[in-house]
């Protein structure tokens, strides 16, 4: 399968099997568009005929080309080599590894779009984890992941800084067992910023591998969906915060993340708005169910589509600005069975709740139909654990014939459950951004190493 | 070539061969936690 498209400027063809990308000229470009494999040893006449903008033996120069790329294994690649089976069982032994630690479900804000329902996951009851519970889940974590060495645990919520002694004492004790249990833990934190002072700054700055600070741009934009529980704007206390946080990061990862809805579909304003704050930048589509007001609709895709192409021509000037979503590393990115089965919700991703019950993952709390167990009673439905272990780009019927499959890997469960009833069946408007957001991607990895300027988009 | 610049090789085949240790970064918790994407993870073996 080849994919083949046109962004910023640039003429590109994937070869989706192989992982190849190729940068092409317009005739050539066009040519390939009507090839079908397997190739003929010259240019055929019936397909010179249809592009009689270009003159025959440029067109046959360029098929001499294309033909070249066929024989090295880089266009029209079958997915042969890739042992199905196999992959298949890798994914039934999956091993728990990573774990989203609810440490909290109260919050100090009131974000309009929150799936979380503001902090309670609908339950109208606010808590935080207690230690033991917190305890718990790292023995689970340590338990059912085998002979993995690296973990995380992202410590999340609700707003976890609402609990930052559960999660002081949850550190000390992972550190405490690492080394007689083989493991690397990493820490993770999402917070909103509100509780952040010079000592939890110190604190996360210190312990936490990544922080993923919520943000969501414009200071408008922000205050709009993102309130306090009085209802006032919450940026001017937040933005402050971070900035400290951010230039006593060092080396360590964090990103300033924002969540895009229907009310503000400009979000490339929000993604500048935040790049000015720190360099590392995600925005993101909101996930809701169809009704939802703030829920991006099929109609919005031409609109939403525009805007990351937008964006990507203000990326293409900005390099100093590292946007999530635009990241794509061709070369050396995650192997194709790391491609094969997507996030590991429910199997090697969970979430715990502040009452030790296991979900899939975070989007999943609350809905009782996916609970998998609990940390309290050592309980761990393996059959439900297994059905989302068993999805793969092969099994979701739409993945299989996508030119992204390798590059998204299955998409979200969670989100295909709350739009389609059905954690396999993708959800249309997130594929298509996801489609989007590549393409944009790799066009400005070409530009970036200097490809696909004038010498490839003449006109031959 | 005249027509065609190369941006990136048969990578993704050349994976199959060493892939699938399970010790990289689970996408879902580096930056999104609403919208999948894998192919911006880096490789464990890589770092």
């Amino acid at each position: 399968m080849v994919h083949t498209f046109q962004a910023l400027g640039v003429n590109i063809a994937v070869d989706v099997n192989s992982g190849a990308v190729h940068v092409l000229d317009e005739l050539t470009y066009h040519l390939l568009e009507q090839v079908e494999p397997p190739m003929a040893e010259h240019c055929p006449a019936e397909i010179a005929a249809r592009l009689p903008q270009y003159a025959p033996e440029s067109l046959e120069e360029a098929w001499q080309e294309l033909r070249g790329l066929a024989e090295e294994g880089l266009l029209f690649e079958e997915d042969d080599y890739i042992d199905r089976e196999k992959a298949a069982s890798m994914q039934q032994q999956a091993l728990v590894k990573a774990l989203c630690l609810h440490v909290s479900h109260d919050c100090n804000l009131r974000c309009k779009y929150c799936f979380a329902g503001t902090g309670d996951f609908g339950t109208g009851h606010r808590m935080t984890m207690d230690f033991e519970t917190a305890k718990k889940a790292i023995d689970f974590v340590v338990e059912k992941s085998g002979k993995r060495r690296n973990i995380e645990v992202d410590f999340f919520g609700g707003e976890p800084l609402m609990a930052m002694d559960t999660v002081k004492k949850t550190v000390e004790y992972a550190r405490s067992i690492e080394k007689e249990h083989g493991k690397c833990f990493r820490f993770t934190i999402t917070t909103n910023g509100v509780l952040l002072n010079d000592e939890n700054i110190a604190y996360i700055n210190r312990e936490m591998s990544n922080a993923v600070l919520s943000l969501d741009g414009r200071k408008e934009v922000n205050d709009d969906l993102r309130p306090t529980v009085n209802g006032k704007g919450s940026y001017d206390v937040i933005v402050p915060k971070f900035q400290k946080l951010i230039a006593g990061r060092g080396t360590k990862d964090y990103y300033l993340r924002g969540t895009f809805t229907r009310f503000h579909k400009d979000f490339a304003e929000d993604v500048k708005a935040l790049a000015a704050i720190g360099r590392n930048v995600s925005v993101e589509p909101v996930v809701g169910k169809r009704e939802d007001p703030y829920a991006l609709q099929e109609e919005d895709l031409p609109e939403l589509k525009a805007e990351y192409e937008r964006l990507a021509e203000y990326l293409k000037d900005h390099p100093e600005t590292n946007f999530f979503h635009f990241n794509v590393d061709l070369a050396q990115g995650p192997c194709v069975i790391k491609r094969l089965r997507g996030c590991g919700a429910g199997c090697e991703y969970v979430a715990i709740t502040p009452e030790g019950d296991i979900y899939p993952c975070h989007q999943f709390v609350g809905n009782e139909a996916y609970k998998l167990g609990s940390v309290q009673d050592g309980t761990f439905n393996a059959e439900l654990s297994h059905r989302f272990a068993a999805l793969n780009i092969y099994t979701r019927e739409e993945c299989a014939h996508c030119w992204a499959r390798f590059y998204c890997s299955g998409g979200c469960s969670a989100s295909n459950l709350l739009v389609n009833g059905n954690i396999e069946r993708p959800h249309k408007v997130g594929c298509e951004l996801e489609r989007k957001r590549l393409e944009c991607a790799i066009a400005l990895r070409a530009l970036a190493a200097g490809l696909g300027g004038e010498e490839t988009s003449a006109k031959a | 070539m005249k027509h065609i610049k190369t941006l990136n090789g048969a990578t993704l085949k050349k994976s199959a061969a060493h892939g699938g240790c399970g010790e990289c970064q689970t996408s879902c918790q580096s930056a999104c936690k609403t919208s999948c994407t894998v192919a911006n993870q880096k490789c464990e073996n890589d770092r």
